[in-house]
């Protein structure tokens, strides 16, 4: 008894001295997108006061600001800022597929993925708009303690090797986040992203790739495992394999592509190799490109 | 042994093993290599691809290559292959074999080849397992025949001697003969000898008798003659032949004390001539450094000729008390020493301290007081070992304490202060001239000229020992030179000066031959036994059988007589050998040296030495099977994936460093590193050394106190101002400077104020003090209590101020007179205040007799600046400012104190334009003269 509720304690205090990690380490990557991109702060729908500006053609006169045009012989329309809450769904692969990592000095793919789901969601939430996750664990919520929780439920990771997207729990017209390597069966993808476009939740896929996974760079007799265990496959000249690999896997991400025409989402491709920034600078372009 | 043409083996049946390969082959080959695990999570991709063929599951043909090569070289390096055996038939046979050597001198030029030679009989030898012993002429041993192989280790240690054996050695070898049966092997040096033929029938009558002897070309070198200014060399060759051309060398040391090559000749042998002359002119300077003559190419002690003293010069370094830098040259103190030494002598001249460990034969101290204390223990060390000091007097010794009371170790006497001075105008008497030498005197029998007068001198006190000492004396009977033994060394004073200020002796050639007979300069022809009987010569420098010099004085040391005429043998090697005061050397060739080739009996078979070389291949092909084994790892690797990108190149790495050995590179990076940390410490001293030469900086001795520190460095601060707003003296920041490691020479002035708890300087900061004075610095000491006026010891800082400069080497001192230069070298003066309004300033005294010159106001006074000023006004607090100029210290009251303040700043003034223009203000005694002759 006493030994598990040690157990639970050890793995609680491991689990909780990564988190603050992850935390700070999104905590300062959306800080440097955000120190280039400031806010939304332009004019539209909302109920603070943005600024005046001279009354232009096309302008109701219902719009005009008395008040601020009988200072003048000019007419002046008062626009107030932009201010719409959005609710915006991550989606962040947890599979045992994910924990790969082909050097030592390379993060493994989990890791990546969470930092910039995390960085995404600390971005969205400082720009005023409501995050959550798929399913019914973590219904979008504002404010720094859903960070909190966020961070916490990335944490959690499944064993399985290729689990398929959550995709209840979509709200009409929200935007999601779907993060994953997707190597496993597209088809769980495709119906995810099709039910998604039927409610009108737009989004952005992320494929999270190993440098190895995108190069192949095997020779000789060797047995492939997939993490889980759950897979393997033997073969005795890896290297006559790699032309083969390297074209199912760009036929897979053609598919994912086409998907995501097809369904008005984004797709693109990371890998752990590459600076983290640019792909939560991507991310977050892509997010915000309806409102352009 | 089974041989295949030029291979031979060792254990031929090992190669049997050979036919296993095949099997071997079949073996390996069905044996895929072992797959890898891998995690992948691609491996979702892969599922349902198929391997393009199947056959690839057995080792490839060239790693199954390499595996079969290595291990064939294994089985056939262990069968022992010997490429080239010595299996030389019709000399086979049994029982002990003896090697003869002559292991002279002569053998020399191919000892490698004999060694090698000899290695292949040896190894002969062993293989019939026959016992062998060596005997060489040169050093015979009792013979003990023992095992080839044992020998064979030995050889390496085997060396020709540089002398023959002659008979005595000889008859020692025959009697060393053992009975019983045995061959002989006699590698012969092709010289001939009467001593060989008792030893050849001896050895014809115990069996078979082989000699080796080498085609090669011998040659000799006799020593240098010198005759008319030219040096003769003669040249021999053992077998007269065709016209030959080789090239002699002379080797000696360069001007800094390196080794050089300093002549090249080359000499030709005319067709059928066993000699060659040849004649070399060279400068005296040259020819005294030259310490052997040897024939380029030719490793051989007859090959190379000592010179001794004959061909020397004697070194003699010359200090002067200090320089006249801008006197006439006749009154330099050195002028007619240099005049008088340099015809005979090599002369070193240079800081005292640069001078000593080129270890001169003689050092001149003209008018020299003072030594530090580390300058006198380098000296008695260096006299102790037979240095000779050759001291004169002057004004500077006259002013001194040196010697006073007690007698000073590097003096011969003690002496009287003040000296005496006769036949002036202001004194009785006539010069005094020189009295007859005495019977044991160095200097006896030579003829005294009637001019050389003495008007000055040192007077040395009486003393039980003076008589004793004394070489020559004035004919009052005052000694004009006087001696002292220091062990091996001696002190000579001559009690006058060295230029012709206070005698004519200078100007004389009797100074010349008493240097001559003091040894100072010396050249003299080579003595003869009979010189020789009974003195004991301590060899220096001997030569091996290859002609290189190695150290002596281990060696006994060698009787005169013998080492003139004896034979060279073990006991009288060729070398420079050190008698009491000259350099003697013996060669291995002389004009009269037998020099022809051996003639052996028709009977006797004369080989050569060359014959191919018997290499073992063993080790060889294991290396190579080491070498394919490496190979076949990093190829197993490759082909099982299991080596690729940063992982290969890290395990070549490993690889590399197996085999290189990895330290290497640790050591680098230390080194590396040293040298960066050496480096960064030279930029420092540079930076430093830059800051304080690129400007005029005026500077002062940190003394360990801060605030007193402080203080000098505000009243330089204020100094350089006041030097700056009214001069075009335009001084950078002062500095402190600490003597222990700061260097002085960059400061035109010291300034340095007195504390009663500054530590004193250490022995090698006094030394570069002293230099710093001798060589122009100036340094004011500032006692700070105005109390020098009483000669300092009422204060502490007085007292304190005397114990600083007892070992500084200061001129005699007076008061400050009032025509001295520094009243008006800017500003005219009466008063030298600081703080203080102290009286009397102290400088370096006025020569006796300095005169008014008619017209004039002042004197002409010292020639030079004074090295050192003292007083006790605390100037620095006087001159003291802060960044912005305005005064540190509070000086006397009111305006009064302001205008000392003033007279203080122009004391200041005056001080750094004394330093820095000299006397030039002086030369104002010669304006009426100017004019006078600008008015023709």
């Amino acid at each position: 008894m006493s030994e598990a509720v040690a157990q639970l304690r050890r793995h609680a205090q491991e689990e909780a001295s990564r988190f603050p990690a992850l935390l700070a380490r999104a905590e300062q990557l959306a800080g440097t997108v955000l120190l280039g991109e400031h806010g939304r702060r332009r004019a539209g729908l909302g109920d603070d006061f943005w600024q005046y500006r001279p009354l232009r053609p096309g302008d109701e006169y219902r719009h005009i600001d008395w008040r601020r045009s009988a200072r003048g012989d000019e007419q002046f329309v008062r626009e107030r800022e932009w201010q719409i809450a959005q609710s915006v769904l991550l989606w962040v692969d947890p599979g045992a597929s994910m924990r790969f990592a082909s050097e030592r000095n390379l993060p493994q793919k989990a890791d990546r993925a969470r930092l910039i789901a995390l960085a995404a969601a600390i971005l969205l939430i400082r720009g005023g708009e409501r995050v959550g996750l798929t399913g019914w664990t973590l219904p979008p919520q504002r404010g720094d303690a859903q960070i909190l929780r966020l961070a916490e439920a990335f944490t959690q990771e499944n064993d399985e090797d290729y689990p398929a997207p959550e995709a209840r729990g979509m709200i009409p017209h929200a935007r999601a986040l779907f993060i994953s390597d997707f190597l496993g069966d597209p088809a769980p993808v495709e119906a995810a992203l099709t039910k998604a476009a039927d409610r009108g939740v737009r989004g952005v896929l992320l494929q999270v790739l190993d440098p190895s996974e995108e190069s192949f760079p095997f020779e000789g007799r060797t047995i492939f495992q997939s993490i889980g265990g759950s897979l393997a496959h033997e073969t005795l000249k890896a290297g006559q394999l790699r032309q083969s690999y390297l074209q199912r896997l760009a036929e897979r991400k053609d598919r994912l592509q086409a998907l995501c025409r097809l369904t008005g989402w984004q797709y693109d491709c990371h890998h752990t190799s590459q600076s983290a920034q640019a792909a939560l600078l991507w991310i977050y372009r892509a997010m915000d490109g309806g409102h352009r | 042994m089974t041989l295949f043409g030029v291979l031979g083996f060792a254990t031929p049946w090992l190669l049997l093993g050979l036919l296993a390969l095949p099997i071997l082959w079949v073996i390996l080959r069905a044996v895929p290599p072992a797959p890898i695990r891998r995690m992948f999570p691609g491996v979702v991709l892969l599922l349902g691809l198929k391997d393009e063929d199947q056959i690839t599951d057995r080792t490839p043909w060239w790693l199954l290559l390499i595996r079969m090569l290595a291990v064939a070289a294994v089985i056939v390096g262990l069968a022992g292959p010997v490429l080239n055996p010595d299996e030389r038939d019709g000399a086979a046979g049994s029982g002990p074999l003896l090697v003869v050597m002559d292991a002279s001198w002569a053998s020399a030029p191919d000892w490698r080849a004999r060694i090698e030679a000899l290695d292949g009989l040896l190894a002969r030898a062993g293989r019939e397992a026959r016992p062998v012993a060596v005997l060489r002429l040169t050093d015979p041993q009792p013979i003990t025949f023992q095992s080839a192989d044992v020998l064979r280790t030995r050889l390496g240690g085997l060396a020709p001697d540089p002398w023959t054996p002659d008979t005595e050695l000889t008859s020692r070898a025959v009697a060393a003969l053992p009975e019983g049966r045995f061959d002989s092997y006699w590698m012969s040096d092709a010289l001939a000898r009467d001593a060989r033929a008792p030893l050849l029938a001896a050895l014809e009558s115990r069996g078979r008798v082989t000699v080796f002897e080498s085609p090669r070309a011998t040659y000799g070198l006799e020593p240098a003659r010198f005759e008319d200014g030219i040096l003769q060399m003669t040249l021999r060759r053992l077998r007269p032949g065709p016209a030959a051309e080789v090239s002699l060398a002379a080797h000696g040391k360069d001007p800094a004390g390196n080794p050089a090559l300093l002549l090249r000749q080359p000499v030709t042998f005319e067709a059928d001539a066993t000699s060659a002359g040849v004649e070399i002119s060279l400068p005296a300077e040259l020819r005294a450094r030259i310490e052997r003559f040897e024939i380029e190419g030719n490793r051989s002690a007859g090959a190379v000729s000592l010179p001794d003293d004959s061909l020397r010069r004697r070194e003699v370094a010359l200090i002067a008390g200090r320089e006249n830098r801008e006197g006439l040259e006749l009154l330099d103190p050195l002028h007619y020493l240099l005049k008088a030494l340099a015809p005979t002598a090599d002369l070193l001249q240079g800081p005292f301290d640069t001078l000593l460990p080129a270890n001169p034969d003689v050092i001149v101290l003209a008018d020299v007081a003072t030594l530090t204390a580390d300058e006198t223990a380098g000296l008695t060390e260096w006299l102790e070992q037979g240095g000779m000091l050759l001291r004169f007097a002057g004004p500077r010794l006259a002013g001194s304490d040196v010697s006073r009371d007690t007698e000073d170790p590097l003096m011969p006497v003690r002496l009287r202060a003040g000296g005496r001075s006769v036949g002036g105008a202001m004194s009785w008497g006539e010069p005094k001239t020189l009295a007859p030498f005495p019977e044991d005197s160095p200097f006896a029998g030579l003829a005294i000229p009637p001019d050389v007068t003495v008007s000055s001198q040192v007077m040395a006190q009486p003393d039980p020992t003076l008589a004793d000492r004394v070489i020559a004396q004035l004919s009052d009977g005052t000694p004009l030179v006087t001696r002292k033994r220091i062990g091996a060394g001696q002190v000579v004073l001559f009690h006058v000066t060295a230029n012709a200020e206070w005698s004519t002796l200078p100007i004389s050639g009797l100074f010349v031959q008493m240097l001559e007979r003091l040894s100072v300069s010396s050249s003299a022809a080579r003595p003869d036994a009979d010189a020789l009987d009974g003195t004991v010569w301590q060899p220096l420098r001997v030569l091996d059988g290859f002609g290189s010099l190695g150290d002596g004085s281990t060696l006994p040391g060698v009787d005169g007589a013998a080492l003139v005429s004896d034979p060279l043998g073990p006991d009288l090697r060729p070398g420079v050998y050190q008698g009491e005061d000259r350099a003697l050397a013996r060669n291995v060739m002389t004009a009269d040296t037998a020099f022809a080739p051996a003639a052996w009996p028709d009977r006797i078979p004369v080989e050569g030495l060359s014959r191919p070389r018997e290499t073992p291949l063993a080790g060889w092909l294991l290396a190579g099977a080491v070498a394919l084994l490496l190979a076949d790892v990093i190829a197993s690797l490759a082909l099982s994936g299991r080596l690729r990108g940063a992982r290969a190149a890290g395990t070549a790495v490993i690889l590399a460093a197996l085999s290189l050995g990895a330290e290497a590179q640790a050591q680098v990076q230390a080194q590396v590193q040293a040298q960066a940390q050496t480096q960064a410490q030279t930029q420092a001293e540079d930076t430093a050394a830059i800051a304080a030469t690129a400007e005029v900086v005026l500077a002062h001795v940190l003394t360990g106190d801060p605030q007193l520190d402080d203080l000098a460095r505000a009243g330089l601060r204020g100094l350089s101002e006041t030097l700056f707003f009214r001069t075009s003296i335009e001084p950078a920041e002062p500095m402190g400077v600490d003597l222990e490691t700061d260097e002085l020479a960059f400061f035109p002035f010291l300034y340095w104020p007195v504390t009663a708890s500054q530590p004193l300087p250490s022995g090698d900061a006094y030394g570069k003090l002293n230099t710093y004075l001798r060589s122009g610095g100036m340094i004011l000491f500032d006692t700070r209590d105005a109390d020098i006026a009483g000669f300092g010891s009422g204060s502490a800082n007085g007292r304190k101020l005397q114990e600083l400069a007892r070992p500084l080497d200061i001129p005699p001192l007076e008061p400050l007179p009032q025509d001295h230069v520094l009243t008006r070298t800017f500003y005219l003066l009466q008063d030298f205040p600081g703080r203080h309004n102290g009286r009397d300033v102290w400088v370096e005294a006025a020569p006796a007799d300095a005169e008014q010159v008619e017209g004039m106001p002042f004197r002409n006074l010292n020639d030079n600046v004074t090295p050192v000023v003292i007083g006790g006004n605390d100037w620095a607090a006087a001159w003291a400012m802060d960044e912005r100029g305005n005064p540190l210290v509070p000086i006397g009251a009111g305006f009064s104190g302001e205008r000392q303040r003033e007279i203080a700043y122009r004391f200041g003034v005056n001080l750094i334009m004394h330093v820095l223009t000299g006397n030039y203000k002086s030369d104002q005694v010669h304006v009426p003269a100017l004019l006078d002759r600008l008015g023709q």
